[in-house]
């Protein structure tokens, strides 16, 4: 059976490969040798090797984005985590209305991110107006503020409808038992809960790590990185690197960006991966 | 008592733990009061949009924002007509429309083909695309953006209809990821009955594989469609922004471009994207959510 679908590789594989290779793997290595040049034009491109790499570093835009992206993964991460992971435990107590509760707070998240700045741009504005404070575009502060509120607003439902499958599944009789030995609620949700829901935290907190490293769409829509640059996470950098600046060298230092860029993303998943796998115990 | 589930238990919990119930009864009322006062606050921006995209332009400022229409600022549709016929909405709305559909149809229909023979065919080509396909999914975009976009330059699949073809690319891992999860627990007994029984692999794959697919087909295209159809930074690299915009493009485009934005109509549009989107997903909230689940799960 094997050797009879194998003759039919260029039905079944050949389109999916040659779109991940235009898609995918080819922009990815030839971006890895771009890093690596300085060029204005792909057609004309001078290699200049690790020079690009050391201009990221020097780069102060880029290492203030670095500190305010890391700044705003911490924050966001655990705020989301928690709150999600409340609202879940309060949606499994069998409450009258836990349906219609559970479609709202889960329905932001299908609203795109350039939308949902805007709406948020708007609200926060109005609301900073009139407090008779400066507005998002004017304090990075609050800018920054602003962007956590929103994408608490945006991943809690999410995440929560993650907690709530992982939840269902403990199994009700080990609940029971700790019932009956006299656990308190407390300590039944630490001890029991809490471990069992190991792999959904795991995906969770995967998830919003990387979402809100990665986050680009939502910062562009509610602070556009203003004011000068102050509330620009990294992947906004990298975009005006990119298209925004001028002069020949930008285009090989954004290329360089991207790179540093990912190797952070790939490092934090797998060091987050790490950490939390260990903690999972065996169902 | 050996199968109960967790929600039964805990509902078991609330109602008939004797001298616990009481107080347990209290704090669920409560409960329902705090989450019912936290659902009106979760769905207060969209009712602020609302508000405002029905009031007349001079009455939209930061200051006034909270206001709600009254007689004088009441406008009716007005802000909905302007807003579609000044950012040709309803061109950008075919766009999106157009875009998501090819490209989720196309990504169903490719990446399903691909994970079964790669999970069938034992070769090393089969297990190093499982690996790329699941790098792929943690390389954040602005890596490959600038390379992809002169890529797509050169193959000419700038346009609304070529582009599915980089979605395909690009969403290849996900969906191959997904497919390949599941199809590692179907028997191979039904598709070697079906080789005896004279199918060629085309007839086994639509007959008798892709049917048993479906509730992983269903999930991976709510998931590519959620991305799709917000996805801002791909379509704008890709496409001429000036002769094609979807949906996000327009709404970013149109606060750029223009000195002073026209508040009213701009929320109007706000309020045509989002509209669809809540209807859809409370016609179709059991399979996002179930969707959403399946995805966490395997990814």
């Amino acid at each position: 059976m094997e050797n009879a679908i194998k003759k039919y590789w260029p039905v079944f594989l050949l389109p999916t490969l040659a779109a991940f290779i235009i898609g995918f793997i080819w922009p990815f290595i030839w971006g890895i040798y771009l890093s690596f040049h300085k060029f204005i034009t792909v057609s004309k491109t001078t290699f200049v090797g690790i020079d690009n790499y050391i201009k990221v570093f020097q780069d102060a835009t880029f290492v203030e984005a670095f500190w305010f992206t890391a700044r705003f993964t911490i924050v966001s991460t655990i705020l989301i985590n928690v709150l999600a992971f409340a609202l879940a435990l309060t949606l499994t107590r069998g409450l009258k209305g836990t349906n219609a509760f559970r479609t709202v707070f889960f329905l932001p998240n299908l609203i795109g991110g350039i939308v949902l700045g805007y709406i948020w741009q708007i609200l926060l504005n109005g609301l900073l107006t009139n407090l008779g404070l400066p507005l998002l575009a004017l304090d990075a502060k609050y800018g920054f503020w602003g962007l956590i509120i929103l994408m608490c607003w945006q991943q809690i439902g999410y995440m929560m409808i993650i907690y709530i499958a992982g939840l269902q599944n403990v199994p009700g009789d080990l609940i029971e038992a700790a019932s009956i030995d006299g656990a308190t609620s407390f300590q039944t949700l630490i001890k029991v809960k809490l471990p069992m829901v190991m792999p959904s935290v795991t995906i969770c907190t995967f998830l919003t790590l990387t979402n809100s490293f990665k986050l680009f769409d939502q910062n562009l829509a509610l602070t556009g990185g203003e004011p000068a640059k102050a509330s620009q996470m990294l992947a906004l950098n990298i975009y005006d690197t990119f298209y925004a600046r001028a002069g020949a060298q930008w285009k090989g230092i954004g290329q360089a960006k991207a790179v540093v860029f990912f190797l952070l993303v790939i490092s934090i998943s797998l060091i987050q991966l790490y950490f939390t796998r260990r903690k999972e115990v065996q169902q | 008592m050996a199968n109960k589930t967790y929600a039964a238990v805990m509902a078991n919990k609330t109602y008939h733990d004797g001298a616990v119930s009481g107080a347990r009864r209290v704090v669920d009322a409560a409960l329902i009061v705090l989450l019912t006062a936290l659902c009106l606050v979760w769905i207060y921006p969209v009712i602020l949009i609302l508000s405002n995209s029905l009031k007349l332009e001079t009455a939209i400022s930061t200051a006034t924002v909270f206001a709600l229409p009254t007689s004088e600022t009441f406008v009716g549709l007005a802000n909905y007509v302007h807003g579609v016929t000044k950012m040709n909405f309803l061109a950008s709305f075919g766009y999106s429309v157009v875009i998501t559909l090819t490209s989720v149809a196309l990504i169903i229909l490719c990446c399903s083909m691909c994970a079964w023979y790669i999970t069938r065919v034992n070769i090393l080509a089969s297990k190093l695309m499982y690996l790329l396909c699941a790098f792929s999914m943690v390389v954040p975009f602005q890596m490959v953006m600038f390379t992809l976009a002169k890529t797509a330059d050169t193959l000419k699949l700038n346009t609304p209809f070529n582009i599915c073809i980089i979605y395909l690319g690009f969403g290849a891992g996900l969906a191959v990821f997904m497919f390949t999860g599941f199809m590692k627990s179907v028997p191979l007994a039904i598709e070697e009955a079906a080789m005896i029984d004279g199918c060629n692999p085309l007839q086994i794959f639509f007959k008798v594989v892709f049917p048993i697919l479906k509730p992983t087909a269903i999930s991976t295209a709510i998931l590519e469609t959620m991305w799709v159809w917000n996805d801002y930074l791909l379509p704008t690299l890709v496409l001429d922004i000036k002769k094609y915009r979807t949906i996000p493009m327009a709404i970013q485009y149109f606060r750029g471009s223009y000195g002073r934005v026209e508040m009213g109509p701009m929320m109007a549009c706000i309020m045509i994207t989002v509209i669809p989107i809540i209807i859809l997903y409370l016609a179709c909230q059991k399979y996002i959510i179930e969707g959403v689940v399946a995805g966490a799960v395997k990814g």
